[in-house]
Formats: C-alpha cells, sequence, structure tokens
C-alpha cells in the first residue's frame, strides 16, 4: 500500500489520467456544498481494488457525504468520480451501471418493511440482475448463512434486532455481487453488545478481499482490518496513513486531537 | 410525582354500574332502533314497502356508479399523485394544474360541466377529426373508424356515463392528493436503499414505496369512498336514476314526502355505515401490523 496516497491538496497539473488496472475508486478534486454548508472541499482519494479505506472524523464533516456520492445518491458541484473505469456522471445508464458494482450498508438499515427477510434480499436481484426466483432464493440463503441469521428468513425486519437488521441489509447488498461496499456508520445505530456480530460480519468480508470504504466510529475495527485510514474534517482530507502510523504518531494536530477524544 | 399520583388513582364510583353504563355505544343502538322501526314500517305500511321498491333500484345504480367512478378516480389519482412527486416539471406541471382546479370548483358545477360542456366539445371535435378523415384519407382500414367518429351524436352518450366521468375526475384530484401523501409519508431512505441497489426509480416506486404507501393510505381512500358515494346524489341534476334521483320521482309520483325521504335517507345509511364499519376494521388491521 505504499503509493496508495496520491495527490490531495496537489496541483492540478499533477493529475494522473485514471488507471484501469489498480485503483477502482477515483474520487478527483470533488466539492459538494448544501447551500451554504460545504461538506466536500477539493478531495481527491484513490482506492484499490481489495483495499479497506477506513473513513473517520467528526461529525458534519462529510464522511456520509463522501460515500453517498461515490454512489450518486448525492451528486458532486464538480470534480470527477471514476468507479470501475466508469465515469459517475449524470448519465443515467452510467449511474444504474455503479450502482449495480457499488453496495451500500445504511446507519438505519433502510430494510424493507413489507418484505419479509428473504425478500429484501431476493427483490434486487430479481428485479435488477433478472435471477429467477429460485436462484435468487438460494443465493439469498447461502448469504443468510454466512451473515449467521438463515433462521430469520421468513421474519420480518419488525421482528428482528438491530444487529440482526444491519446483518441482513449487508447480505442484501452482497446478493448484488458487488465489487465495492460502502459502509456509512453501520453500527452507530446499535446497542453496544450487538455492534461485534456486524463487525465480524465484516471483518470476515476484508478478509475475503472485498474493496471496502467504512465510515465509522470503531477504531478496534480499523486496527484489524483497515489498510488505510483517512481523517476527514471540514470536508478537507486532513490525513491518510495506515492505522499503525496513524495511532502511533498521527502528523495532523488535528487528528492526534480528534483520536484522543475518541479514545479512552 | 403528588400531581401524578393524584391522576393516575381512579375516583372510586358511588354506583358502581353507571361507569359500565356510558361504554355503551348508544349512538349504534339508537340507529339500530329507527332502522328496525324503519324496517317495521317497510314490511307494514303500504306506502313505506312500495316507496322500497320503487327506490331499491336506484340503490343499485348508486353502488355501480360510485365503484365504477371510484375505480377510475384511484387509478387517476395514482397517476397524478405520482406526478405531484416527480421531478419531471412537465408532467409535475399538468398534476399539479389538474389538482389545484379541480378542488378549486365545487362538484355539482365540475359535473355540470362536465355533462354540458366537456362531453359535447369532446364530441364535436371527434366527429370534426371523423369528418376531415373521410376527406382527406383514403387508407381502408382508417375508413371504418373515421365513418364511426363522424357520425357519432352527442345524445349517444348517456348521462350515467357523463355522471361517472365527472365524478371520477372530480375525485381523481382529492385522491391525487392520498397518493401523495401516502408516497411522501414513506422515509428518504426507502428510496434509496432500493436505487442504491441498481433499481430505476419506476422499480422503486412500483417494488418498494407504493406497496407501504398504499398500506398507509387505505383507510383514508376508504373514508373518501364513502364520501364519494354520498356525493354521487348530486348526479341526480343530470337525471341519472340512482337512489336521489328516485326519492324525486317517488315524491312527484306518490306525494308522500315524508316517507319517501325517510327511505332515501335509511338506504344511504345503512350503505355507508355497513362501509365505515369496513373501513374501522382495515384501519383496526393496520395499526395491529404496523
Amino acid at each position: 500500500m505504499k503509493s496508495s496516497i496520491v495527490h490531495n491538496e496537489g496541483s492540478p497539473q499533477n493529475v494522473e489520467p485514471p488507471s484501469m488496472d489498480d485503483d477502482i475508486i477515483i474520487i478527483d478534486h470533488v466539492y459538494k456544498s448544501f447551500g451554504k454548508t460545504k461538506a466536500l472541499v477539493d478531495v481527491s482519494l484513490r482506492v484499490k481494488k481489495t483495499e479497506v479505506c477506513f473513513i473517520f472524523g467528526p461529525s458534519g464533516g462529510g464522511k456520509s457525504t463522501l460515500l453517498r456520492c461515490i454512489n450518486h445518491l448525492e451528486s458532486p458541484d464538480s470534480g470527477r468520480i471514476i468507479v470501475d473505469g466508469i465515469p459517475v456522471s449524470h448519465s443515467k445508464t452510467n449511474i444504474d451501471l455503479v450502482r449495480a458494482e457499488v453496495g451500500i450498508v445504511f446507519q438505519l438499515f433502510n430494510l424493507f418493511p413489507h418484505l419479509t427477510v428473504l425478500g429484501n434480499v431476493t427483490l434486487a436481484q430479481e428485479k435488477v440482475r433478472k435471477r429467477s426466483k429460485e436462484e435468487a432464493e438460494q443465493i439469498a440463503m447461502e448469504l443468510l448463512e454466512r451473515v449467521g441469521i438463515p433462521e430469520k428468513a421468513n421474519a420480518f425486519p419488525g421482528q428482528l434486532s438491530g444487529g440482526q437488521k444491519q446483518r441482513v441489509a449487508i447480505a442484501r447488498s452482497l446478493a448484488m455481487n458487488p465489487k465495492i461496499m460502502l459502509f456509512d456508520e453501520p453500527t452507530s445505530a446499535l446497542d453496544a453488545e450487538m455492534i461485534k456480530e456486524v463487525l465480524d460480519v465484516m471483518l470476515d468480508l476484508a478478509k475475503e478481499g472485498m474493496t471496502m470504504l467504512v465510515v465509522s466510529h470503531e477504531m478496534g475495527f480499523a486496527k484489524a482490518a483497515a489498510d488505510r485510514m483517512v481523517f476527514l474534517a471540514d470536508g478537507i482530507i486532513i490525513e491518510e496513513a495506515s492505522p499503525k502510523d496513524l495511532f502511533a504518531n498521527p502528523k495532523e494536530e488535528r487528528t492526534k486531537a480528534f483520536i484522543d477524544q475518541i479514545l479512552y | 410525582m403528588a400531581i401524578t399520583s393524584d391522576i393516575e388513582k381512579p375516583r372510586p364510583k358511588l354506583i358502581p354500574w353507571t361507569e359500565k353504563l356510558s361504554q355503551v355505544p348508544w349512538w349504534a343502538l339508537i340507529i339500530i332502533l329507527i332502522g328496525v322501526l324503519v324496517v317495521y314500517f317497510i314490511f307494514t305500511s303500504p306506502t313505506y314497502e312500495d316507496a322500497f321498491f320503487f327506490l331499491i333500484a336506484g340503490v343499485r345504480l348508486t353502488i355501480q356508479v360510485s365503484l365504477i367512478s371510484f375505480g377510475t378516480a384511484l387509478v387517476i389519482g395514482l397517476i397524478t399523485g405520482l406526478g405531484r412527486v416527480s421531478k419531471n416539471v412537465i408532467f409535475y406541471t399538468i398534476s399539479s394544474l389538474y389538482v389545484e382546479v379541480v378542488r378549486g370548483i365545487p362538484i355539482l358545477v365540475m359535473l355540470i360541466y362536465f355533462a354540458f360542456v366537456v362531453t359535447p366539445l369532446t364530441l364535436q371535435f371527434l366527429q370534426w377529426l371523423g369528418t376531415a378523415m373521410l376527406q382527406n384519407l383514403a387508407i381502408d382500414p382508417l375508413m371504418g373508424l373515421a365513418n364511426t367518429l363522424a357520425n357519432i351524436k352527442i345524445q349517444d352518450v348517456d348521462m350515467t356515463v357523463r355522471a361517472i366521468t365527472g365524478l371520477a375526475f372530480c375525485y381523481g384530484a382529492f385522491e391525487a392528493e392520498v397518493f401523495r401523501g401516502g408516497i411522501q409519508s414513506i422515509e428518504r431512505g426507502q428510496m434509496e436503499a432500493a436505487r442504491s441497489l441498481g433499481m430505476s426509480y419506476f422499480q422503486a416506486m412500483r417494488y418498494v414505496i407504493l406497496p407501504q404507501a398504499i398500506k398507509r393510505i387505505l383507510p383514508p381512500l376508504g373514508n373518501d369512498f364513502i364520501a364519494m358515494l354520498k356525493d354521487s346524489s348530486l348526479i341526480s341534476v343530470l337525471a341519472v336514476r340512482e337512489l336521489t334521483h328516485l326519492g324525486k320521482l317517488n315524491r312527484a309520483r306518490t306525494f308522500r314526502t315524508f316517507e319517501t325521504w325517510n327511505t332515501v335517507a335509511f338506504l344511504y345509511l345503512i350503505i355507508t355505515l355497513t362501509l365505515s364499519i369496513l373501513v374501522k376494521y382495515i384501519e383496526r388491521r393496520m395499526a395491529f401490523e404496523e
């Protein structure tokens, strides 16, 4: 992971042409503001295949916005984002292509409450991937097995605990065979005793070589699984480093202050 | 602390059974009593019996008209409701224009307007179109259609059809707002989750948003159906032989004003009360499931 950090606040003439082979996500000088609030200011980031990139920082710092820009739930004001060689733009085909490759897990799960767990995991498979009902259900059951709740296949989301809901949400995303998984504070809405079951699933995914962008405050997960940590505050990438370097000697004062604050 | 415990403690009743007495649904009992009385009259008094059997045909038409109009209004409402939440400017503008215009005009005026302005104008246009086709086109398969169009007569379109169109058009605007409210009541995350899985906007609506929204709006839709059934009495001005119009006819025929309108009101009440019991049942089931 030695050259994983490329041009952040660098001069524009140094911009490399997007390389198809290694960087699966290229975020290039992206700006985004909501009214007068600047959510992202000149953010550039490259993520390699199979890399686990851990994004942390104070709330309101633009972490979620960055993730949401990657699968175009928000559209950047300027700059470009290239996912797996496809430019994420306003063009409709591009957006759908990218979304099929990118799974996202939300803080509040966003399971479909009118469908069973099985229905949640099979719906998009049938409608988007055009799989047969049997095939979709078979894949769904394998995934539910993997996240450890096959017995809840016929339950409705309202009957599950928070941790179980989030694991179903992960299975639902995985069912689309994404190349990249985005996690937007996946454990922030969970009770303490349920955080581990979700992180365990994520850790397995990371070990299997899934490319992951994780927005979270779970520093333990970062230590265990992240290849790189990105500290984002006020819409600016303040610092990027491997977990080891970042915890041992953060370069920026702001990073140090933040880490001191959240760790006992 | 002291205040809450005061409130929570029920005051002992001096006479225990008065509590139970106040819980009896007296209003329902009174309605049933009146109902029994009217039924008694229908079977004993020849004037009531006569009125009843004269009016019962109107009940059938009232229910038919209401069902067809409401079904059409639901389709219009769904499409317009989708337009009201659409980001497509043209779709949104047309939908909003329709809703705002229709909601601002009294239903009675709208019905008369539909029957005597919109329908004749549309038919005249079709006639003109047919004639123009006959004169200028020589394509065989279209000739039959052109002939039919050219020979349309305004009297051909039955008043019942005009009334149904008018009612559906009016209630379509109300249902549009119900659908819009239902769609907007679903959390934004649902649409985001569906879209992030690669579903199109239409697929997300069809498989994720609408099934949840419709469940939530079933009770208001039921209430609107009852309201429409009552408003269907307005089409009596178009001389459609539904319940109210038959009431007028029966009074003119027999000069029995009291008996006629008692029976008419009683028949409406039976239909609407039955429906509102149904709506309450649906409401309770919804509450249980959520």
